[in-house]
């Protein structure tokens, strides 16, 4: 803050519009360099919006962002500072990856960077050190709690000692210890790296009045700037709270006005909700310990703690979602019963995740749950139109739940869950994301219930200001409650100034963890900062970043080993089934006769049917109906007829005639079972061994049928490959097309668009771990088809290796390809089955030949990439080909590589939109 | 009655979810309109456009007339090569069948000495060389008949055969095919909707929330299948009637209304399967490789692609547990061979009671599926 540095960030002129919405209306403003500067506002304002520009990871629709000294619009201005920039995206861990450990993460982030293996040691060794996460490096993210997991985020943000540091909303949904830590860590990072300029997006006003600088947000544009200080003395007010909303455009102020509790007034006494030592264990790790209070009618109980502190489950015990593992839930004195459900009309529940349908509109919530709660259509009409009045939703009634923001959606599900009137109401973090004013409105409506309606409420949430609220609170840390009563009792009984101190004090009495943030850095890193390894970052292709994907794809893959299990055996278990099943071999067709004749001849004549190896005679026909019949319902597939007079005329010379029916329902079948009757029959005349007809004269020329490759036409020996081509096809697609997808759902696609890995680095790193489990598959199925089926390798066995690698390397860009144009995981799951299964089992040569294809088939069959596998694969086991007369085919397919990953990089963003 | 409102209107809240969802609606008219009509087209189950080629080293009247014989839409017009040419052609793959008619032949035929006339066909284009094979000997044996007797008819010998294909007289394929495509639709649709609602559900916390409230998981399930079938049944029909009948032309022999029962008795399996997968998954990627797992045997093995008979017996037999078996069954006999109710109830009866077995399971996974939510 020494003299007037140049803004880190320049604005001018930016709108955002998504759909319909104004994300950022006409925004300009200049961030100065070197200092920590807050966004504040309430949600959907646009902070994220803003601070996702200046990070580079999302399109600029319209204005300039200019970001150290340059035009973040042009892509080589952002791959050149892109490694000056860390971003922390909204939402906790949002960017990790959660089966991996803490260092694990890290190190992630430090490949991206392009970091050597000794500074990385280096680095993550001191992070880790520095944030106190050391001695948790080896747990997995998932098992961390919020606080952990917002350091952990913080340590792979300074990995590669950024410039700029944006991060949003880092501590929503953090305890206010791990909160607290949090700043000093960062004041300590900025005294460290001198002139690091910090952006922080934030909910708590009370975080804001530490920033140096502020920008106050509203409906998309920015209503004033300053320091809080500045701020503060321009609206008159006291506090920040009060000045954001003064800076309110006047109609939006509304008629705010602190929340006033009115005292609940007690005396009936008796317990409504009872936990009696609740414990839940997940395995080996126990999310609640033995959680024990009572709650009475009409109170308000609040649980305090931070994200993964064990109130989700507590709370989902009492609802009957969960069994305790240990100890007992009573409600209304009665234990809990998971099928009882005349309770469960007396509780309401409304869980983290604002569960609503998001696809009805507010009616049809509000209707579909007044009809599963079983409310009379009179009553139900009611009660709909006195919610909508009560919570205001009338002007939403016909819009979406998804459209709404997000107070609103708030509101219309605490209507949801109160439509049945409940006596208990049960609220997991209610208002977690929701801005100051819409907060307070909300509890309004529950302060109503708690007095008005003497509704029991039994409610979640990391806020202080709501704690405060609540007649008594349990404060929760690692599945114990520390302490339980009202909240001025639990300041006092702490000698604290605020709740916030009070929880502090008990979580440091708790954890022992309190000395931990001030631990001193490391000598080596409070002085020298190291020179960024900026070589690699800049140049256009690094393999280390690749590796960097690479290397987490297949951790990720090996620590979830049902997925790897299925992936590694799955297509062993159906080449085992396919290889028995999967025929072309048509045996054991049943059939009967109609003999009218029963004379020497026709015995003789159906000798030779019955003689033959295709065939199983069924019990005879009586006459046409019963033929009829069991053609009819698939008992037969041929009847064969002789005729009454059949001897009589062989032994006249008259010609004689025999008449067969097929089932004509399979057309393959079908024409099977024609070719068996009529070589049956051509055998028939020629039978020196039939004496009741002169054998025929032989045919004038010999037609002789040279199977070739395959002598005795035993259609395993093309089956075998053919079915190898075919799981070597589905299985590596979909993989490929979920694993890309599964980032965008989760979220962790906004690494590549903040980091310097390139599209083409993302998607080889992602593709390298598919095609190794591919060429596993190969390998297992390879000796599966050598020794269980016993079809030899007869040609190059390094064609076929060679086309295998390709093969899976064109399936899995193909299943990527699929990914392009999916968003959700269902999507590419589906897309990815159509596209695949039919062009694989019809259209790709596996029982036609491409060439012999109608149409549209043929069409489909030569853009997949397994019509030119299954050539290689039938040619170098069956056919016993060298590698040269696979040339053709082997270079057909290696065609598909470039095309398809052209295609996938061209159609991947490197920018959110 | 309670219960038949609650899943009255779960259901209704399902398919609004679902009509809400444009890229899952194309996909589903996709696969019971274009695909079907591609798969009906793709002559793939029978012998079309075999690509043969000729060795002729006779060059006589006897040796052009065989080649003329050969004929689309069975074979390709043949290609005339060198000897030489047979092995590098063949193991290109570049022909199927290469005949290979020797100097001297119709000479030979002429003087009664019987001359040799080789078919070469490759043994790894199954479905082809199967057909073809025998397409190929009776052309032949029927030019040299018809070459010898001078275009006269052919004398009938002392015994003679007359082959009749009953339900479908000229073989053809798309009759087949086509149903078989939508069977198959059929299939996936109602494992990977039905499935994916319930992950869906449980990914966006809506389970829990249908869970406290006072409605059972027989009722939930109910609802999904009734939802889910009905989006499915109604794409049948509808293909049925305008994809398969209209466009196509196939003549169906049978009562449709039966065979939309069956579907919907098929149905009620299908989406009990998927939500059964749906409770066993705990993601998405799980939940597709277990799809593939249960859809590919099912696909491949029903009957739709391969003949049952051409499997060991012991894995038809083991194929008799997949209702997918019975459905293609079923819907052969009615839709092909009009085959009332009293031929096919014992496999409607079989598929509706491994449908309860599996409907039976997935709800009494149901509830330990939340436990996993935290």
């Amino acid at each position: 803050m020494n003299g007037p540095a140049r803004p880190v960030a320049r604005i001018a002129g930016v709108t955002q519009r998504y759909g319909h919405v104004i994300a950022l209306d006409d925004v300009s403003i200049e961030i100065p360099a070197g200092c920590m500067v807050g966004f504040i506002g309430p949600d959907g304002v646009g902070k994220s919006t803003l601070l996702s520009l200046i990070a580079g990871s999302r399109q600029i629709q319209s204005g300039s962002v200019l970001v150290l000294d340059g035009d973040m619009a042009n892509a080589a201005h952002r791959s050149r500072i892109c490694s000056r920039i860390a971003y922390m995206p909204q939402g906790l861990g949002k960017n990790l990856y959660a089966d991996l450990s803490v260092r694990e993460n890290i190190e992630f982030f430090g490949r991206l960077f392009g970091q050597s293996r000794s500074e990385r040691d280096d680095r993550v060794g001191d992070l880790l050190e520095s944030t106190g996460l050391a001695p948790f490096s080896d747990r997995p993210a998932k098992k961390l709690s919020g606080g952990m997991r917002q350091k952990l985020g913080l340590c792979c943000c300074l990995i590669h000692d950024p410039d700029l540091l944006i991060l949003d909303e880092p501590t929503t949904g953090v305890d206010p210890l791990s909160r607290r830590q949090f700043w000093v860590l960062i004041d300590r990072m900025r005294s460290r790296s001198q002139g690091m300029s910090v952006l922080v997006a934030t909910a708590y006003m009370e975080e804001a009045e530490r920033f140096e600088w502020l920008v106050a947000m509203n409906a998309g544009k920015v209503i004033g700037t300053g320091s809080p200080t500045e701020l503060k003395a321009k609206a008159g007010a006291a506090t920040l709270e009060e000045a954001f909303i003064a800076l309110l455009p006047v109609e939006e102020r509304g008629d705010h006005k602190a929340l006033h509790v009115p005292p609940r007034h007690i005396g009936e006494g008796e317990p409504i909700i009872v936990a009696r030592d609740l414990t839940c264990r997940f395995g080996d790790f126990t999310a609640v310990d033995r959680v024990s209070f009572t709650i009475e009618r009409g109170e308000i109980f609040g649980f305090l703690g931070s994200n993964g502190s064990g109130k989700t489950t507590t709370m989902k015990m009492l609802t009957g979602l969960l069994a305790p593992t240990l100890g007992e839930a009573l409600l209304f004195g009665k234990r809990l019963e998971p099928g009882d459900m005349s309770s469960r009309y007396r509780v309401g529940y409304m869980s983290q995740s604002f569960s609503l349908y998001t696809e009805l509109t507010v009616r049809q919530n509000l209707e579909l749950h007044a009809r599963l709660y079983n409310l009379p259509a009179d009553k139900a009409k009611a009660r709909i139109s006195e919610l909508i009045a009560w919570f205001g939703l009338a002007d939403y009634l016909d819009q979406q739940a998804s459209d709404l923001p997000l107070g609103i959606r708030q509101r219309l599900s605490l209507a949801v869950a109160i439509v049945h009137e409940p006596e208990i109401l049960i609220l997991d973090e209610p208002t977690s994301g929701v801005d100051p004013l819409a907060r307070d409105r909300f509890w309004e409506a529950l302060i109503d219930l708690s007095r008005r309606q003497d509704v029991t409420i039994f409610v979640s949430t990391h806020f202080m200001n709501e704690a405060e609220r609540c007649d008594r609170i349990s404060l929760m840390d690692s599945g114990r409650v520390l302490a339980t009563g009202t909240p001025a009792q639990l300041v006092k009984s702490r000698g604290a100034a605020t709740l916030e101190d009070a929880f502090i004090g008990y979580l440091e009495e708790a954890t022992g963890t309190g000395a931990s943030a001030t631990k001193p850095l490391a000598p080596t890193s409070q002085t020298v900062r190291r020179p960024r390894s900026a070589i690699e970052a800049h140049s256009g292709f690094s393999p280390r970043r690749l590796l960097a994907y690479t290397i987490r794809e297949a951790l990720e893959l090996l620590r979830d080993p049902i997925r790897l299990g299925f992936s590694l055996f799955g297509t062993t278990l159906l080449m085992l089934v396919f290889g028995f099943g999967v025929s072309t071999d048509v045996n054991n067709l049943s059939f009967a006769v109609l003999d009218h004749d029963q004379s020497t001849e026709s015995r003789a004549y159906l000798e030779e049917l019955r003689g033959s190896s295709y065939f199983t005679e069924k019990p005879p026909l009586a006459d046409y109906g019963v033929l009829e019949n069991r053609m009819r319902s698939g008992n037969i597939r041929a009847a064969v007829e002789i005729p009454a007079g059949f001897g009589r005329d062989i032994k006249r010379g008259r010609p004689a005639w025999v008449g067969a029916w097929v089932d004509g329902a399979m057309p393959f079948r079908a024409e099977t079972i024609r070719g068996y009757l009529q070589a049956m029959h051509a055998l028939y005349l020629t039978d020196p061994a039939v004496i009741t007809t002169v054998p025929t004269a032989p045919f004038p020329a010999d037609i002789e049928l040279r199977f070739k490759y395959n002598q005795d036409f035993d259609s395993i020996y093309a089956m075998v490959p053919a079915n190898i081509s075919l799981l070597l096809a589905i299985f590596p697609a979909i993989l490929m097309a979920l694993a890309i997808v599964r980032e965008k759902e989760l979220g962790s696609i906004t690494n590549l668009y903040a980091t310097p890995v390139t599209r083409f680095e993302f998607l080889i790193g992602k593709q390298l771990p598919y095609v190794g489990v591919a060429l596993a598959n190969f390998t297992l199925m390879f000796l599966l088809a050598i020794f269980v089926f016993q079809v030899p390798l007869k040609g190059s066995f390094t064609a076929l290796l060679l086309g295998v690698l390709i093969y899976v390397i064109a399936m899995t860009a193909y299943g990527m390809l699929i990914s392009a144009f999916t968003r959700t995981q269902i999507a590419a799951l589906f897309g990815a089955a159509i596209l695949t299964v039919l062009p694989a089992t019809q259209f790709a040569g596996m029982m036609t030949p491409v060439s012999s294809l109608g149409g549209g088939a043929q069409i489909l069959g030569r853009a997949f990439p397994m019509t030119y596998f299954v050539p290689i694969s039938v040619g170098a086991f069956t056919k016993g080909l060298g590698f040269l007369a696979l040339t053709p085919d082997l270079a057909a397919l290696a065609v598909f590589v470039p095309v398809l990953t052209l295609m996938n990089v061209l159609l991947l963003r490197k920018q959110e939109r | 009655m309670r219960k038949l409102a609650n899943i009255y209107w779960l259901g209704v809240k399902e398919l609004r979810s679902f009509l809400h969802d444009y890229v899952l609606l194309g996909l589903v008219v996709y696969s019971f309109s274009l695909a079907v009509v591609i798969q009906a087209r793709s002559n793939s189950q029978e012998l079309h456009n075999g690509s043969i080629a000729i060795v002729d080293e006779d060059r006589s009247e006897l040796s052009r007339r065989i080649a003329h014989a050969f004929m689309p839409p069975l074979f390709q017009p043949p290609q005339m090569i060198a000897e030489r040419d047979i092995v590098p052609m063949m193991d290109k793959g570049r022909y199927t069948f290469v005949v290979d008619i020797p100097a001297n032949f119709e000479q030979d035929v002429l003087g009664g000495r019987r001359p040799g006339l080789q078919i070469d066909v490759d043994a790894t284009a199954m479905v082809q060389a199967g057909l073809g094979s025998g397409y190929a000997q009776s052309i032949i044996t029927t030019e040299i008949t018809d070459f010898l007797s001078n275009s006269e008819g052919v004398p009938l010998s002392p015994v003679n055969l007359d082959v009749l294909i009953s339900f479908n007289p000229n073989i053809t394929t798309a009759w087949f095919t086509s149903v078989m495509g939508i069977i198959n639709s059929v299939t996936m649709l109602a494992i990977i909707l039905s499935g994916a609602a319930i992950v869906r559900e449980r990914e966006h916390g809506t389970m829990d929330h249908l869970l406290v409230m006072p409605l059972t998981p027989f009722e939930i399930a109910m609802s999904k299948i009734w939802a889910n079938g009905l989006v499915i049944a109604v794409a049948v029909g509808l293909s049925l009637y305008l994809v398969v009948r209209l466009i196509l032309g196939v003549p169906i022999a049978g009562s449709i209304p039966l065979f939309m029962a069956g579907v919907v008795i098929y149905l009620f399996f299908a989406t009990a399967i998927g939500i059964f997968l749906g409770t066993v998954a705990r993601s998405m990627p799980q939940l597709g490789l277990l799809f593939m797992l249960v859809f590919l045997p099912m696909n491949m093995l029903s009957g739709s692609n391969t003949p049952l008979e051409s499997m060991p017996p012991w894995l038809a037999t083991a194929m008799q547990v997949s209702p997918s078996t019975h459905f293609v069954s079923f819907a052969q006999s009615i839709l092909y061979r009009g085959a009332g109710l009293d031929v096919v109830w014992p496999e409607f009866l079989a598929v509706a009671g491994i449908g309860g077995l599996f409907f039976g399971l997935a709800i009494l996974r149901f509830r330990s599926v939340t436990a996993q939510g935290s």
